[in-house]
């Protein structure tokens, strides 16, 4: 049986179009770009096709604003530790509590290291609180880098506010897009932004690859050196099969944007949750359903423990995710709810689902079939579904 | 994805055992909702020959939770008390054909609430909580004792923090906790290091040892307390004995962080430390 695959927020499939364009680079013209040779300079013209169709995705002025990298945390540790190394006269860095790890934790890094950093608070809905970073930044700020959508909630943040917040205080400004792009139109010149992440897989794009946008004239000090390529500001041979995946990938999703492949995302993710939210009595959305990006619900089960729900999908090859992993480590649940309040009996039992222009009413059908039993098999053996007030 | 074991997966799937006993002879409980599991056990107990004839439980927790309960139940069931008690944690692992390190946590929560039930059954059947005993809380995000941390590194043979944490939940969450579990390694493994504590008043200290007595009430007393509630505090500045603190977290903001800082922060720095320091939000 095929699985029903409702966890394209982890990642995505690799559309067959991209698999393709890839395929001629790695056994027939593997050359190396910067030679040359014909055969091996000639694949500079992919990787500028790509770099082109990259920077139209999100709007980039120019296409040497675009850098390409081996995924988004590259991309985001790169913006954090530029900013440490470019401004060192600068010790701030603001950041939201609900950034994805590939954010935070380089953000403790540098604050272990001396840096002030702020994680400015999100409320119930998870919405971004714009007077708290008015009140927080200061001169002293090289950077705010804020997250464009929540993984874990779709929740969209105010980028073009915060990015003038930032402007007008003399600081840069940074966004991990990883879960806007190819969900939601992206525009970096209108929102003013400085830098931006992406990774390709969540777009239908190969593993491994990321693209960060350096606005031209934003000072960017390197991450990682040793080579001419990127222009010096990220070395290494080029990848070529997997930047032609990017660059194919971004074409699609520009592609998707505009006919009409969002809107039936948001039908089918609105039929889900509307469904469970009429079958299932307990539950609870998170996050801010009016801005949120249109193939994401984060919905908590009351009084049960995630991992448990997804064992019971995973029957039904339903693949979906948790936000606590119940593992010793980190037996919290997601710091992303956490900082949302949600309470402890709802948040542990909360289940993403995040969906693609592949999946199909029937599939949803499946999930609101199925389900409900499920549920009410866990909290018949839970001590506090019965005390619950 | 776990790599779940046959027996896991059928007593997670087909729990035994699921309920409670009417006018049961013992309840155990362990966990709360924010540890993320928990565990209800009743017993019903032969008065003469003190056997366990019926068992039931119910449990708020992952597949491994659920499955370890559930042969808890099957484990117990005929059992005389004496031999029940004798049950540990990785006894129930075992019978589940072993469960992932990182999981043994939920064989220990049934050996407690095993205990636990015994306990109440002792004292007449009302319900016992596992951890209601006055004893040493070292990790406070999970409300893990000392004495649950020293049983478990004995019982399992521990030899690192991680360890602890695999098997307690202890330092699973803000880690703050690290450095006491770490002592009670050394302690329990046989290699205690010496503590070195300075007699001199407050007033005399330098402001480097004032410092670091400020820093050792705040880690050991007053975080881990801020801590549950998601907040934690920071030392700003310090002069005489002025003593500047920043509430964080979600401690930042709250309505009641003035009665933080003086009912709560500089009481205790006053009865660790000195009457006279005065405590200011920064
Ligand atoms: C918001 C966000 N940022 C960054 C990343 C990291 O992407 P990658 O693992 O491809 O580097 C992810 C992936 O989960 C994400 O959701
Ligand atoms: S993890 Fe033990 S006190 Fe926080």
């Amino acid at each position: 049986m095929k699985e029903i695959y409702l966890d394209n927020n982890a990642t995505t499939r690799c559309y067959p179009q991209v698999v393709e364009a890839m395929m001629p680079y790695f056994s027939d013209k593997y050359g190396n770009a910067s030679s040359m040779h014909t055969f091996g300079g000639q694949n500079r013209h992919a990787i500028d096709a790509a770099r082109h169709q990259m920077a139209a995705l999100i709007h980039a002025a120019y296409d040497d604003e675009i850098i390409f990298t081996s995924c988004a945390t590259e991309s985001n540790d790169a913006v954090l530790f530029s900013a440490a190394e470019a401004f060192p006269d600068k010790k701030h860095i603001i950041t939201s509590a609900v950034e994805h790890p590939a954010v935070l934790e380089p953000c403790r890094l540098l604050e272990s290291r001396g840096w002030r950093i702020d994680f400015i608070r999100v409320d119930e809905q998870g919405r971004f609180d714009l007077e708290e970073l008015k009140s927080l930044i200061d001169e002293d700020t090289s950077l705010v880098s804020v997250m464009w959508a929540n993984n874990e909630t779709g929740t969209i943040f105010p980028i073009k506010e915060i990015a003038q917040i930032a402007h007008a205080h003399g600081a840069l400004f940074h966004t991990d897009a990883v879960q806007a792009a190819g969900k939601i139109p992206i525009d970096v010149q209108k929102v003013g932004a400085d830098f931006l992440s992406v990774s390709a897989h969540k777009f239908h794009g190969p593993k491994g690859i990321g693209a960060l946008y350096v606005r031209r004239g934003a000072r960017f000090v390197p991450y990682l050196v040793g080579g001419h390529q990127e222009k010096h500001r990220r070395a290494g041979t080029e990848n070529v099969p997997y930047i032609v995946g990017i660059g194919k990938a971004a074409e699609l999703a520009q592609k998707r944007l505009t006919d009409g492949s969002v809107q039936k995302i948001a039908a089918l993710r609105d039929k889900l949750e509307k469904g469970i939210v009429a079958a299932i009595p307990d539950v609870k959305i998170n996050g801010d359903v009016q801005n949120r990006v249109p193939n994401t619900t984060n919905i908590s089960f009351g009084y049960i423990e995630g991992e448990s729900i997804l064992m019971y999908l995973n029957d039904f090859h339903v693949c979906a995710s948790s936000g606590s992993a119940c593992t010793s480590g980190s037996l919290e649940p997601s710091h992303v709810l956490r900082a949302m309040k949600v309470p402890f009996e709802f948040a542990h039992g909360s289940i993403r689902f995040s969906l693609s222009d592949e999946n199909t009413e029937a599939e949803i059908d499946l999930v609101l079939k199925e389900l409900p039993p499920i549920i009410e098999r866990l909290r018949a053996i839970s001590p506090f579904y019965k005390q619950r007030s | 994805m776990w790599d779940y074991t046959d027996k896991v997966m059928d007593h997670f799937k087909n729990p035994r055992n699921v309920g409670t006993i009417e006018n049961a002879d013992g309840t155990g409980q362990v966990g709360s909702l924010i540890c993320g599991d928990a565990l209800r056990l009743t017993i019903k107990v032969n008065k003469e020959t003190e056997v366990i004839e019926d068992a039931k439980f119910e449990t708020f927790g992952c597949a491994s939770a659920i499955a370890s309960s559930s042969m808890l139940t099957e484990m117990v069931k005929g059992k005389t008390l004496e031999e029940a008690s004798r049950i540990t944690n990785q006894d129930i692992a075992d019978a589940l054909g072993n469960l992932p390190a990182e999981k043994m946590h939920c064989s220990v929560m049934g050996m407690e609430a095993l205990d636990a039930a015994i306990r109440s059954y002792r004292q007449g059947g009302k319900p016992v909580e596992f951890e209601q005993q006055e004893e040493k809380i070292i990790c406070h995000c999970f409300n893990v004792s000392e004495e649950a941390i020293i049983k478990a590194v004995r019982l399992n043979h521990l030899k690192t923090v991680e360890d602890v944490t695999h098997f307690t939940k202890a330092g699973g969450a803000c880690g703050r906790c690290k450095g006491e579990i770490q002592k009670i390694l050394d302690k329990v493994n046989g290699a205690a290091p010496a503590e070195i504590t300075s007699q001199k008043p407050y007033s005399e200290k330098t402001i480097v040892e004032k410092i670091k007595a400020v820093e050792k009430v705040l880690e050991e007393e007053i975080r881990p307390k801020l801590n549950r509630d998601g907040g934690s505090a920071e030392l700003v500045d310090l002069a005489g004995s002025t003593v500047k603190i920043r509430l964080v977290g979600m401690c930042s903001g709250c309505v009641n962080a003035q009665a933080t800082i003086k009912n709560f922060i500089e009481k205790t720095l006053q009865e660790k430390l000195d009457k006279s320091i005065i405590v200011e939000q920064a």
